[in-house]
């Protein structure tokens, strides 16, 4: 397993240089990070949104692995037919180059994932294709203007759920989309960030390694949506951890593991305040949804050490 | 070459005929009337006379979607679907023709909704016309047969690279037993002969970047690219049809002329009530009225010169329609006919007919001869009219 750095940065970069992902994208650094661990044997789909447009542009690609993207809500699917291409190809020897094993990485953000998409990921993932379906999660569907996703915390404004005068952001709170893959029953489930680098890679191994479906869900701070200095995308990462707004765990065959818990959990308003999607929360009267917030992680984070504790006995 | 005479359903023959294709993966969702084509194959599988990879997807847009993944890693892939099915798989239909993906697919002709109705008409692939499939059209089990056979040659051939659908029509030919003509599987698959692809995703030591985004400086000369691609596809459905007659004795082109040579009054049409029409165009025949059909079996690309060749000279044409064009001028093969006849001088009507599966009786082709024969003599008949719906 090659989860320390050393060895990790002598491994080939398979995301070229050049993108066109906004300065201080993490979305850029989860996929080289992804990439890093699995090699050249791999074939990459990506979902419509803002990693496969600032990836590919006609007549340049960004890609050193053969790379496919088809359409917005079918990732899982199209990387479904790849893979189950490559068993019939494999078993008739008919593949192109000789290979045992080829890694089939779809990935899509919240947009792709959570909502449009989720039907076609959730058939992709019953099948038991071998495939590892990587959702990098912004909160929202940034590529087309920073709208409303079921990702979006409380309170987060968004170009279709605006602070105004008289509604405060996003009304309802995050689905839950770690654990409704967690109910498929498939081998590998995890969440991690672009900060927990050697955890990311680890889950990634792991992912790839499983032998059948595996789902990641990646916390992916977007300076542009999320509004914070663009230097500031790792830290916020680490802070989500830190908040247990975004806990670190894998269910590994149906079993909870969480991979890093918190010596004091940070209140969620200091990870807030460092983003201006939540600016209005900070004002009179809206103090309220603060607390809601407050109360919806640290009930999740109760749910989450239950669920560990009881795979524990 | 020896053929097996057997007796099957338009559904059957056509999930035989993708078999002897040796396909490597097939992902289809199951919709009336294509569910049978669908139980035949997963049969095949299950018993082991095919090695075929199915992806049983949750829905016909993952269908698609996987026949695009499949066939851009380089297998022979197919799927089938109907009516709604084929609507919800419509973004991605296009996605396949773009990628110069040569997938066929068997598109049982059902009404689209609403109301939902599961009877035949071709709203489902007329729905689809422009976006970039080679359409096949069949009579009955045979054709539907013939057509499943020759597809992979048309889709797979260097200077094509489409998807294909064939068409037939459901219920009518989906479900109902017919005598046909089999070849054996080895001279099938001779004949089909191995897929080739030019990529694969799954060539790792030479990697591609497929659908990347392409915006207004590339866009266009891709489209046009694409355009030129349909120029060359007539002359490879002549010539592939030419070598299936060859083996099987049995003769495709664009279209059958069936007592077309002589004949003063033509109707054009296209799916299984051509059969209907000949038995009425032999009683006309009879009486020594000059009709004709020419029944149209490409109708993607659509083949216009042909056509206005063909049709040059007579007294009276009419179309015949099994789908509307809601707030267009008439359904979509009658503005098709009148556009390839611009500038010649002939008589031309329509009809919309047989929408969700409404029978198309013999009366109803007397009508329609009926009013040829006015429309030849100088009357007037109206340009649309609707045939065998009650007003």
């Amino acid at each position: 397993m090659a989860t320390n750095l050393k060895q990790l940065t002598g491994h080939e970069d398979l995301l070229a240089g050049g993108h066109r992902a906004c300065a201080g994208c993490t979305g850029s650094n989860i996929l080289r990070q992804i990439m890093l661990t699995a090699g050249r044997d791999t074939v990459v789909g990506g979902a419509t949104g803002c990693m496969e447009v600032v990836t590919t542009i006609f007549p340049y690609t960004a890609w050193k692995t053969s790379f496919i993207h088809s359409a917005f809500e079918n990732c899982a699917a199209t990387i479904s037919g790849v893979e189950t291409a490559f068993r019939s190809l494999k078993k008739h020897g008919e593949l192109p180059v000789e290979r045992d094993h080829i890694n089939f990485i779809a990935f899509g953000g919240d947009g792709g994932t959570y909502d449009i998409g989720l039907q076609s990921l959730s058939g992709a993932m019953e099948r038991g294709h071998n495939m590892l379906y990587v959702c990098y999660d912004n909160e929202a569907y940034m590529n087309t203007g920073i709208q409303r996703s079921s990702a979006t915390p409380l309170g987060a404004h968004t170009s279709t759920a605006p602070a105004g005068t008289v509604k405060q952001g996003k009304e309802q709170n995050r689905k839950d989309l770690t654990k409704i893959l967690v109910a498929h029953n498939i081998p590998y489930v995890a969440q991690t960030t672009p900060f927990h680098w050697k955890d990311l890679a680890m889950k990634v191994e792991k992912a790839l390694a499983c032998n059948g479906p595996a789902f990641l869900n990646i916390l992916m701070p977007c300076t542009v949506g999320w509004h914070f200095d663009p230097a500031l995308g790792i830290e916020i990462s680490k802070e989500a951890v830190e908040t247990n707004f975004w806990p670190l765990f894998e269910v590994e065959n149906g079993i909870y593991k969480i991979n890093q818990k918190p010596k004091e959990r940070k209140p969620i308003a200091d990870w807030m305040k460092k983003q201006g999607r939540f600016k209005h929360l900070f004002k009179p009267g809206n103090e309220h949804i603060l607390e809601a917030s407050q109360k919806y992680i640290d009930s999740e984070w109760e749910k989450l050490l239950k669920l560990e504790a009881k795979d524990a006995e | 070459m020896e053929q097996k005479l057997v007796a099957l359903s338009g559904n059957e023959a056509v999930a035989y005929a993708f078999k002897q294709a040796r396909p490597h993966v097939a992902s289809a969702f199951p919709i009336t009337p294509q569910t049978e084509m669908m139980h035949k194959y997963a049969e095949f599988v299950a018993n082991g006379e095919s090695t075929t990879e199915m992806i049983l997807v949750e829905s016909e847009h993952s269908a698609m979607s996987a026949a695009v993944g499949s066939a851009a890693a380089g297998a022979r892939t197919f799927t089938a679907t109907s009516s709604a099915g084929f609507a919800l798989m419509w973004e991605v239909v296009y996605i396949a023709a773009s990628l110069r993906l040569p997938i066929c697919m068997a598109l049982v002709n059902r009404a689209l909704s609403g109301n939902i109705n599961i009877h035949c008409d071709h709203s489902d692939s007329m729905g689809g016309r422009d976006a970039g499939w080679i359409h096949l059209f069949s009579e009955n089990a045979q054709e539907s047969y013939d057509n499943a056979i020759m597809a992979w040659r048309i889709a797979e051939h260097m200077d094509v690279r489409l998807p294909v659908m064939v068409n037939y029509d459901g219920f009518i030919i989906s479900h109902t037993a017919d005598a046909l003509y089999m070849l054996p599987d080895e001279a099938a698959y001779e004949f089909i002969g191995k897929y080739q692809p030019k990529y694969s995703l799954l060539d790792v030591e030479n990697p591609i970047t497929v659908g990347p985004l392409d915006l207004t400086d590339y866009y266009f000369e891709h489209k046009s690219s694409q355009l030129a691609a349909y120029d060359k596809v007539p002359g490879v459905i002549q010539a592939v049809s030419e070598e299936f007659a060859a083996l099987t004795g049995r003769q495709y082109g664009f279209a059958e002329e069936y007592k077309l040579d002589d004949a003063d009054m033509v109707m054009v049409m296209l799916g299984s009530s051509a059969g209907t029409a000949k038995d009425v165009i032999d009683e006309y025949r009879e009486k020594g009225v000059k009709v004709g059909l020419l029944k149209l079996r490409t109708f993607r690309p659509f083949p216009v010169n042909y056509i206005a060749e063909k049709l040059a000279g007579r007294k009276a044409v009419c179309v015949l329609d099994r789908s509307a064009s809601f707030g267009g001028q008439g359904g979509p093969v009658f503005m098709e006919i009148r556009s390839a006849m611009y500038g010649q001088q002939v008589p031309i009507h329509g009809y919309i007919y047989g929408l969700g599966g409404r029978d198309f009786d013999l009366q109803q082709v007397g009508t329609v001869i009926e009013n040829l024969q006015k429309a030849a003599a100088g009357g007037a008949v109206k340009d649309i009219n609707l045939l065998g719906n009650r007003s």
